[in-house]
């Protein structure tokens, strides 16, 4: 019983750690521009679609299509941040919805074009598979090396946000992006920058996400709105909140299939409007 | 006296002038009577479209004109085809009736959730009513003693349309059925937008914090033409319902509810006709695409999607009634011009 509850808190911790890397860089660039960009995932199917390629194609190793899919998820999105998301900064939310839905189809119909709409079969390296027994509980090698891989990558983020001249300024453009141009900071640079660094991450849990969950051209609405769930329960712009919400989430999310599946993602969806209804900024948001 | 008191009609003008009927308006309601002779074969497709368009209606009173964003309109639509499909599945088939009980409970519902929805705006308003949706979606879902689950609801039987007109294969009766609801609706909508309570939704959808400083509560408001729009939403799948004898899960469903914002903005929000002009379009350009290749239909919709938002940020009416206003301005300019001086 004990050992099945350790099990499952560690499933859906390591779930979340996977939704954590995903939705993070939505959070800030949200927090920052009030862009509402439901496109993300879109750049996390890409991560993971040109992870599958180099995998199967080329016959990669599994760890050097990481950072190409991190590279290729930013390179598109500067390339859309400068022909379509900087012209709707200063629209309302509905127009940038709008937007981004429509990039969202265009990317799913896309990769069923390309891909078809199968799942996308993939081959884990021999090292990250199989699991490893520790006090009676089955820990699988993949998960661990997730929850390394998320908590490596939230150690960076806080720490550059926190201690580097470039996290003070993205900082200050969250707090108050008036007052941050008032100080002379570049705001729209540095809001660039930040989308390119948030998107590649998101290409990165797209690549991360494979073994996880699958990758079909179902992947960029799917996980939206998981990620949308993470970012508005965790508060924008605030990479502990997105932490604590996204591990909250996929704890929630496994224990509720494991223990009442009859439920489905019921559960979910009423913990977030609880959520929502009673804290609408987020739990650690300040707007 | 009599001078200031036409000086009151006249600063009133501006508001009285749309509420009268133009010919173009009604010229467009005469044109909806076209497919009963010129596209017979289409006719169970109009009827599809009148029930989308009755759909967006219900959409444009909360987002176009109110300022209400919603990814979880369909919730209401789905709750009034359940509502509808169950009663005749369980012996009463009369339409009519149907369409009311449904309707009632789409609204009862709807008041219940404008309770919430006025509270919240931004980013928590789009997940909160996102999330509303799926809810009921889930719920449907998982009730399949009730609703039939994914397999849909089965052995929906209608009687006739007030006694004698029956369903047939070729939709006769379900388009005059969905027309005239979707007329009668229309109407009250029209008339809704045009009284002092839809110009003062306009204010709040401008700008929420100051209306009721002037004597508009804001609240008070967007909980009445919420409930309004579910109302209509509800009476939207209950046509869908009863003129298809079937509800599945998809009438619920996140697709629905992003489909007919798709088709409102592409019409020009805000306007009373867009949301039917942009349920003309989708629906007929889906229903010639769809046989090509109905996995990239929502390509082009993207595509569309795109186009709209950086091109034509009002619609296509919206770009329309630009057009025509600069049109028609230079054109006034330049016989100005002509006349000597």
């Amino acid at each position: 019983m004990l050992a099945s509850l350790v099990g499952v808190l560690f499933d859906g911790f390591a779930y979340g750690m996977l939704l954590f890397v995903l939705s993070v860089g939505l959070s800030v660039t949200l927090g920052m521009m009030n862009f509402v960009n439901l496109a993300h995932c879109s750049f996390a199917m890409l991560g993971g679609y040109i992870a599958v390629t180099l995998m199967n194609a080329l016959a990669w190793p599994f760890f050097a299509t990481l950072p190409v899919a991190f590279v290729a998820a930013a390179a598109a999105s500067v390339v859309l941040e400068r022909a379509l998301y900087r012209r709707l900064y200063r629209a309302s939310d509905l127009d940038q919805c709008l937007l981004t839905i429509g990039i969202v189809f265009v990317s799913i119909a896309s990769a069923a074009y390309i891909y078809g709409t199968i799942q996308q079969p993939v081959q884990m390296p021999p090292y990250l598979r199989g699991s490893v027994v520790f006090l009676g509980v089955n820990f699988a090698v993949y998960r661990l090396f997730l929850v390394g891989t998320a908590l490596a990558i939230t150690f960076v983020l806080v720490a550059s946000l926190e201690y580097t001249r470039f996290g003070a300024q993205v900082r200050a453009a969250v707090d108050n992006q008036r007052m941050a141009r008032g100080l002379g900071i570049n705001v729209q640079r540095t809001f660039a920058i930040t989308f390119a660094l948030g998107s590649g991450l998101a290409g990165l849990g797209g690549a991360l996400a494979i073994e996880m969950v699958g990758l079909d051209p179902g992947f960029a609405f799917s996980f939206l709105i998981y990620v949308l769930i993470v970012v508005s329960v965790g508060g924008l712009g605030s990479i502990g909140g997105s932490f604590a919400a996204a591990s909250l989430l996929g704890i929630s999310d496994v224990a509720g299939k494991y223990y009442v599946p009859q439920l489905g993602a019921f559960l979910i969806y009423l913990v977030m409007v609880g959520l929502l209804m009673w804290r609408p900024a987020g739990l650690f948001g300040k707007r | 006296m009599s001078a200031a008191l036409e000086g009151l009609a006249e600063r009133y003008l501006h508001l009285e002038r749309p509420t009268r009927w133009r010919k173009s308006e009604i010229a467009f309601w005469i044109a909806t009577l076209l497919p009963f002779f010129l596209f017979e074969s289409y006719l169970s497709l109009a009827s599809q479209v009148a029930i989308t368009a009755l759909f967006a209606l219900s959409l444009d009173l909360i987002l176009g004109y109110a300022g209400i964003v919603s990814l979880g309109h369909a919730a209401f639509f789905g709750l009034g085809a359940y509502a509808a499909g169950l009663i005749a599945k369980h012996g009463w088939g009369e339409p009519l009736s149907g369409l009311v009980m449904a309707a009632a409970l789409a609204g009862v519902v709807g008041y219940a959730a404008s309770f919430i929805i006025a509270r919240f705006r931004h980013l928590a308003l789009i997940m909160i009513t996102l999330g509303l949706g799926l809810l009921l979606y889930e719920a449907a879902n998982s009730a399949s003693w009730l609703t039939g689950g994914a397999d849909g609801l089965q052995g929906v039987r209608m009687w006739p349309l007030l006694g004698y007109f029956k369903f047939d294969l070729f939709g006769f009766t379900a388009y005059t059925y969905s027309l005239a609801v979707l007329f009668l609706v229309f109407l009250v909508a029209r008339r809704l937008i045009h009284s002092p309570f839809g110009l003062s939704l306009r204010g709040i959808r401008e700008n929420p914090v100051r209306m009721p400083a002037i004597g508009a509560p804001s609240h008070a408001h967007i909980r009445k033409i919420y409930s309004i729009s579910a109302v209509m939403a509800g009476m939207a799948g209950a046509l869908l319902a009863q003129t298809t004898s079937t509800v599945s899960l998809e009438a619920l469903g996140f697709q629905r509810s992003a489909d007919v914002l798709v088709i409102l903005i592409l019409g020009g929000a805000g306007r009373l006709y867009g949301g039917i002009l942009g349920a003309i379009i989708y629906m007929v350009a889906r229903d010639q695409f769809s046989g090509v290749n109905p996995q990239y239909w929502y390509f082009w919709i993207g595509l569309l999607l795109i186009a709209v938002v950086t091109l034509l940020p009002n619609g296509i009416l919206g770009g329309l009634a630009q057009w025509t206003s600069r049109w028609s301005s230079r054109w006034s300019s330049s016989s100005r011009r002509g006349t000597p001086p």
